[in-house]
């Protein structure tokens, strides 16, 4: 049967892809970063997950608001690298699980009533291939693990409720386990933490409720899913509602939190936080 | 559970629908932003480029001047602005430092690390 190994909470931030491509990991102010991962590679290669299902949120590069879905997720052998304005990273294609794919689609809709968009084709943006990038080095051709994207909208108000992202993830959960095949899983949740880009409240960051949603997200998550995007834009500016899709990975995972970290050196607030499952 | 969207937050854009229908065909030029071809365009020739997409006289004049906060404020989303951000070669800590009336060095002195990027 299907497995979820671990969960991950994570940031997206865009220009730590360019950092990637250009080497400059190891420069003063991106090196406490990558330090952080360090060790939640080594407990990767431990884990050794076959499947990495990534909830990240498209911020323009291959869904427009002339359709914008809700949740939508990848059934596809493979996704293409997104051009979201800036030019197409140098990465390797990302290599689905389209059985895996189809079997979240049936048992999520069927047993678990959430109604997906089914896309075929998704190419992934920073969004995806960020997280991607801090978790799972790739080679000239090839990443380590197969992956899957779910995209959400956290982007054109009304969004899904953090509640909403929460159950999800749990009967993400409960998908992957009665899946036929021994397939290791990890949940990523990315985005966040607080941060806001428009308007004079442009850099707003909030290094208290960071820490504290990171708290709860351990303690209770049930209790945090009660957040609503109201208290998160204004505590931790409007971008940061990206958050509700930590919750998705917690529904994903019990168990044990393993690491944590917490790094905001220009306009957002970079959280880290794992779980064993 | 509260209202999800119970009202205004000061200085902050919440990117409704309302928002997004008045700022829809600002959002498809950008979009269009996403293939090289189309930037090559832009950068070659704006005002064709810009007249391709049924933009009305104010919404062009956005574009223009560059008016990152008019552009917000029209119902471009964040995500797309940067798109122009990126052909116009305003980066978001420059389009960032404008919306809060500062110059780059005034707004990079109010960072923690400002290398970071």
């Amino acid at each position: 049967m299907g497995r979820i190994v671990g969960g991950i909470g994570l940031s997206h931030v865009p220009s730590i892809g360019p950092v990637v491509d250009r080497n400059r990991t190891q420069e003063p102010a991106w090196k406490p970063l990558f330090d952080a991962y360090v060790p939640v590679r080594d407990w990767l290669s431990r884990l050794k997950p076959d499947v990495a299902i990534v909830v990240y949120n498209d911020h323009g590069a291959d869904f427009t608001f002339d359709q914008y879905p809700t949740f939508a997720l990848g059934v596809a052998e493979d996704y293409a690298i997104g051009d979201e304005g800036f030019g197409t990273r140098p990465l390797p294609q990302v290599k689905g699980d389209l059985d895996l794919s189809i079997h979240l689609a049936e048992s999520l809709i069927y047993e678990h009533e959430f109604d997906l968009t089914l896309c075929q084709e998704i190419a992934v943006e920073h969004g995806f291939l960020v997280p991607m990038n801090l978790c799972f080095p790739h080679s000239a051709n090839d990443w380590p693990v197969r992956a899957i994207p779910l995209q959400v909208n956290v982007i054109q108000h009304p969004l899904p409720t953090a509640r909403r992202c929460y159950r999800l993830g749990q009967a993400i959960r409960n998908a992957v386990e009665s899946f036929p095949a021994q397939t290791k899983v990890v949940v990523m949740g990315t985005g966040g933490m607080s941060h806001q880009l428009q308007g004079k409240r442009f850099g707003h960051m909030n290094e208290k409720f960071d820490q504290w949603f990171m708290d709860q997200l351990e303690a209770d998550p049930e209790g945090l899913a009660g957040i609503t995007h109201q208290r998160i834009m204004e505590e931790a500016g409007a971008e940061a509602v990206e958050l509700i899709m930590w919750l998705t990975m917690r529904g994903a995972v019990r168990g044990q939190r393993v690491h944590r970290h917490y790094y905001a050196p220009m306009t957002t607030g970079m959280g880290l936080i794992t779980f064993e499952g | 559970m509260g209202r999800q969207v119970a009202g205004p937050i000061p200085h902050t854009s919440i990117f409704d629908l309302r928002l997004s229908q008045r700022g829809r065909r600002l959002n498809r030029m950008c979009a269009a932003l996403c293939s090289p071809a189309e930037r090559d365009a832009f950068k070659r020739d704006e005002e064709a480029f810009i007249a391709r997409f049924g933009l009305t006289e104010a919404e062009k004049d956005l574009i223009r001047k560059r008016d990152f906060q008019g552009m917000i404020d029209a119902g471009m989303n964040i995500y797309f602005m940067l798109k122009v951000g990126s052909v116009t070669g305003n980066g978001l800590y420059q389009m960032g430092a404008k919306m809060r009336g500062e110059t780059y060095e005034q707004f990079l002195a109010t960072r923690k690390i400002g290398d970071a990027r």
